[in-house]
């Protein structure tokens, strides 16, 4: 019953979101700032768990090949797939729905029980549509760009993985990046990632926008806004691939 | 004027607000008092259309704000000033940004007269060289204040206070109540204060609501709280004994 509850009035607030802006200026100058401290915010630690990741996925499919009859640059192939379908899009998504979703949600939450969001209800503000809408619009601008960062230096990580500890050539990794490519694979990633960007953003907006009570539940709110946020995406995720890729 | 009508809000079968009908004369200050918990920040709430009543209705100026949608509502939060009890500026904004801020969604004002537009809100309550403060660097009172300067910030014809000197020595509390009076005065403005500040009763009583459970229970100005024999209002009014003193 609870959840049906949540989805209407999740359901109602996206739809809130959509409303003709007051000031059409201020509103970009908001989603340039949170583009910045999204996406530039992110690729820090973005770029750390790729690299690495990368290196990690490309030595343990070469553990479990042992099979002579396969080629050994189907490791690189493997290291590529997993990549761009799955970890950059999911996994980085997963990540920033910790990073940006418990700070969306707090930040919201805070202004919510200091009475700054009724502040700018009496203003004749539709205050879900100016504090929520930029974020929603910077995020599903910016992480997919994120994302191809992550997949690039995943795959770098893995050439450098898979080099540095001698379980394949360059020469056969690069021949295996560029065995079979399916440039939808791409596609299919970067609409995964901007369903996930919308996805995080609102949903933690939501959590964090619906905040009553003190700062306690403020701490509730964020942690609430990450966990629902990440079930989201991986719900999605399973939907998204059924329909795409079976 | 506002007008309020019959109007009763109740949470969770709890009933707050009774039947509460009540008159806010344009340029004058009228004060809403009561105990903690008899309703005022509900009553406000309802009026400036954070909190729907379950009855009632509400008049500004004659027009209806109760029957009309978020869209109709928007001229008239537009003409709204609002002064939260805790203040509620914007944390992210410096001092300056928050009483610009009304400025630049509503006007098409340039950066300079935007600029002298705050500059004159921020000295009319008497805050000088703290434009680029940001709000954690500000005291209680000056941040009553800054909240004070945002909201007539745009020229409000209607003032809401929610307790605006709470928390305040009485030398800055008597100073922001001579100031309320006197924009109130000065641009004509319909103004409504909650509190349970016997000084303020004094200086700012035009019209007096006494709330007692979410009830009516007195109306009048200043004067007449002395003249009183309503039992429930004199407890509350002469609680110390220095009071009851003067009052006999
Ligand atoms: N959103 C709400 N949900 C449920 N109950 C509420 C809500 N807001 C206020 N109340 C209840 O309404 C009653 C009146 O609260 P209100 O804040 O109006 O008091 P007040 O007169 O402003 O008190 P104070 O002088 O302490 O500010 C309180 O008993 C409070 O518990
Ligand atoms: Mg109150």
């Amino acid at each position: 019953m609870k959840l049906f509850y949540h989805i209407g009035r999740y359901a109602l607030f996206v739809r809130r979101l959509f409303s003709r802006p007051e000031k059409p200026s201020l509103y970009r100058a908001e989603v340039l700032r949170e583009m910045n401290s999204i996406g530039i915010g992110s690729l820090g630690i973005v770029s750390i768990i790729s690299v690495f990741i990368g290196a990690v996925i490309t030595i343990q499919s070469a553990y479990n090949l042992t099979n002579p009859f396969i080629p050994i640059y189907a490791v690189a192939v493997i290291t590529r797939d997993s990549i761009i379908l799955e970890f950059s899009p999911t996994i980085i998504c997963l990540v920033l729905a910790g990073k940006v979703g418990s700070s969306i949600a707090s930040e919201l939450g805070t202004m919510k029980v200091t009475e700054q969001i009724d502040a700018l209800e009496i203003m004749g503000i539709n205050s879900a549509s100016y504090l929520v809408l930029p974020k929603i619009i910077a995020a599903v601008l910016i992480i997919p760009f994120v994302t191809m960062v992550s997949m690039f230096l995943g795959i770098l990580g893995g050439w450098i993985g898979g080099t540095s500890s001698g379980v394949i050539t360059s020469h056969d990794f690069v021949r295996g990046l560029l065995d079979s490519f399916v440039p939808f694979n791409i596609t299919f990633a970067l609409i995964k990632t901007i369903t996930f960007a919308f996805a995080i953003t609102s949903v933690s907006a939501y959590h964090g926008y619906y905040t009553s009570g003190g700062a306690l539940e403020v701490g509730k709110t964020s942690t609430r806004a990450v966990v629902y946020s990440s079930t989201v995406i991986l719900i999605l995720d399973y939907l998204l691939t059924q329909l795409f890729l079976s | 004027m506002i007008e309020l009508r019959n109007i009763s809000k109740s949470f969770a079968g709890r009933q707050i607000l009774d039947d509460v009908s009540v008159l806010f004369e344009k340029g004058k200050t009228n004060l809403v008092i009561g105990g903690s918990g008899s309703g005022k920040t509900v009553l406000m709430k309802c009026m400036v259309g954070l909190l729907e009543p379950d009855h009632g209705h509400i008049f500004y100026d004659r027009r209806d704000f109760s029957g009309m949608d978020l869209d109709e509502r928007k001229p008239i939060r537009k003409e709204i000033g609002m002064v939260f009890q805790g203040g509620a500026l914007f944390d992210s904004m410096t001092v300056e940004e928050n009483v610009m801020f009304p400025l630049s969604m509503f006007t098409s004002m340039s950066i300079a007269e935007k600029r002298e537009r705050v500059t004159f809100c921020l000295q009319r309550v008497s805050l000088n060289n703290v434009n680029n403060l940001s709000t954690s660097e500000l005291s209680g009172g000056m941040k009553k204040r800054v909240a004070i300067a945002r909201a007539i910030a745009l020229n409000p014809r209607y003032l809401f206070c929610d307790e605006p000197n709470s928390g305040l020595d009485p030398q800055t509390a008597i100073v922001i109540d001579n100031l309320i009076r006197e924009i109130t005065e000065e641009f004509n403005i319909t103004t409504v204060i909650n509190t349970h500040d016997m000084n303020s009763v004094m200086e700012l009583g035009y019209k007096v609501l006494f709330l007692y459970k979410g009830k009516k229970w007195w109306e009048g100005d200043a004067e007449g709280i002395f003249r009183t024999d309503n039992k429930d209002l004199n407890e509350f009014v002469f609680a110390s004994k220095l009071l009851r003193g003067m009052k006999k």
